[in-house]
């Protein structure tokens, strides 16, 4: 605009050229977001009793504590540990059973109602019941994050399947491709973004599963900080672990678009996004 | 050897509209002939059911009564000794050009050094020897099907089948597509049933037309133009195009008369 007047006020001939405006980055943008919203909770936090709340100041200060003695790498590596096996195989799992379910009417039939009503299943209310069945420890964990993850990742893939050109198909078909190759070469990576979608949205069902595991069975990594230090009114080393899980999540949120970027790399061409 | 012959293919198929039934019958006793190296049109109007005859040809659908014959022999489903081009050429998306065409051959169990190099060759003879590496969305409408013609045309099968190829491009391109496919098929001599509803391609392009309405064959027409065809601009000013042109729209038109 104070270019606008000024070429006005010293009346220049030549039309002022337009500045194109770049779009601001979209990394700008959320780091503003982070610091308005950061900012904000750090000077109203304060006034707050720190029994009731606290504040990011407080959080670092206590997350410092819990580094230095060594106490926040045992619990992180004890919850990683069954949160990755779990996750893992919910992805292997999960995938398979997604693909043959939605390419194949009878399986989807037969196994199709389970599959919907596992994703709605109360898991909280069954951990008792799996503790029976495995014991208080690391299998019972991976049991927890694999029920919690393996859903939502199923029914991606099998929408997927259900989504694929009917047209893309009969390409396999008229080249009389047998049915695993349509399944592998045409279904599969037609489905891949639902796929990467699915395993995207489980990150977070992995997470809240990992702590659920953790206060119900033997109660152990990050889990057992949230507990003791509630129990201990120490709200600021509380939110420690809540933090680092929510930073985690981002992370690994990030990193299986990256992924998608690299296995699927058409997709972000066909779809016009540029990162 | 190429020939194709339909036998009185019929199909019917049931559609469910506001919980009513209805039995549709889509072909009633079809028959027709494309010799071995010929071009034969299928046109009709929408609806009319000349893809469905080519998508029971082809064994993507079943008729509900009668046969199809390549060479003799009963079609049962999909083989390699017919080629399918597709109405938006349905390339692979994640595949590139040379890919899209190796998938063909490597059906047909084609391996190693010779699956690359005959991919190669196909797409070179459509013209896209430059293009090898592109994925389908960057390549032109035009572009694409080249490619989907290369991949039917790679399997050598003994008949082309075109389901409306060049419906989805512009006039121009449409033009230069019609030329090289007469180009091709001076060269390849392979047996093509097309199926089209553009009057002016059917002329150009075919040796024969069989006009459909409502599931029948209304009447099969020769087209008194020889081959090789000299450049299409120059047969769409001869008499024996215009006046074929004139008979194929009285044909159809006729056949729209009888709908309303």
């Amino acid at each position: 605009m104070v270019d606008v007047a000024e070429r006005a006020g010293t009346g220049a001939q030549t039309p002022p050229a337009a500045k194109p405006r770049r779009p601001l980055p979209s990394w700008v943008i959320t780091v503003a977001s982070l610091v308005v919203l950061l900012g904000a909770w750090e000077i109203f936090g304060r006034d707050v009793n720190p029994v009731f709340g606290s504040y990011p100041s407080a959080i670092a200060e206590a997350g410092w504590q819990l580094a230095r003695t060594g106490k926040l790498w045992a619990a992180l590596s004890d919850s990683l540990r069954p949160f990755l096996v779990g996750y893992g195989l919910a992805i292997l799992i999960g995938v398979p059973v997604g693909l043959v379910t939605g390419r194949f009417r009878t399986v989807e039939a037969a196994i199709g109602i389970y599959i919907t009503a596992g994703y709605a299943m109360p898991l909280v209310a069954l951990v008792p019941l799996l503790v029976l069945w495995l014991g208080l420890g690391f299998a019972v964990k991976v049991a927890v994050i694999f029920l919690m993850s393996v859903f939502p990742i199923c029914i991606n893939t099998w929408v997927g399947v259900t989504a694929v050109p009917k047209t893309l198909i009969e390409v396999g078909k008229s080249f009389v491709a047998p049915d695993t190759v349509i399944l592998r070469r045409i279904v599969l990576p037609a489905t891949l973004p639902y796929i990467m979608a699915g395993i995207r949205l489980a990150v977070g069902r992995a997470v809240v599963a990992m702590v659920i595991a953790e206060f119900f069975t033997s109660i152990s990594g990050l889990g057992a900080i949230i507990i003791t230090s509630a129990n201990n009114f120490d709200t600021a080393t509380m939110f420690v672990p809540i933090v680092i899980l929510m930073v985690m999540a981002i992370g690994l949120t990030y990193l299986i678009g990256a992924v998608e970027r690299w296995v699927a790399p058409w997709q972000a061409e066909i779809a016009g996004r540029d990162e | 050897m190429g020939e194709v012959t339909l036998h009185d293919i019929s199909k019917q198929f049931t559609l469910r509209v506001d919980g009513a039934v209805h039995t549709v019958q889509a072909l009633s006793r079809v028959s027709f002939k494309v010799h071995d190296g010929e071009i034969v049109s299928l046109i009709g109007p929408s609806g009319c059911g000349k893809t469905t005859a080519l998508r029971i040809a082809m064994g993507l659908e079943t008729a509900s009564g009668g046969k199809v014959t390549v060479d003799g022999r009963e079609v049962t489903g999909c083989g390699h000794d017919r080629g399918m081009v597709f109405q938006f050429a349905e390339l692979l998306p994640w595949l590139t050009a040379l890919q899209n065409v190796m998938f063909g051959l490597e059906m047909k169990g084609m391996r190693g050094t010779e699956l690359r190099a005959t991919a190669r060759r196909y797409l070179e003879l459509v013209g896209l020897a430059d293009s090898l590496n592109r994925r389908p969305h960057q390549l032109s409408g035009g572009m694409k099907q080249r490619v989907g013609i290369a991949r039917a045309l790679a399997i050598d099968p003994k008949v082309l089948l075109m389901d409306e190829p060049f419906g989805a491009l512009d006039a121009q391109t449409r033009e230069t597509m019609q030329a090289e496919l007469l180009e091709l098929h001076a060269r390849t001599r392979k047996t093509i049933l097309f199926v089209t509803h553009d009057l002016d391609e059917a002329v150009l392009i075919a040796d024969r037309i069989v006009v459909m309405k409502h599931g029948m064959v209304q009447e099969i027409m020769t087209v008194p133009l020889k081959r090789p065809r000299p450049d299409l601009g120059v047969v769409r000013g001869m008499p024996e195009f215009a006046d074929t042109r004139y008979r194929v729209w009285k044909a159809l038109h006729e056949t729209i008369g009888t709908l309303h």
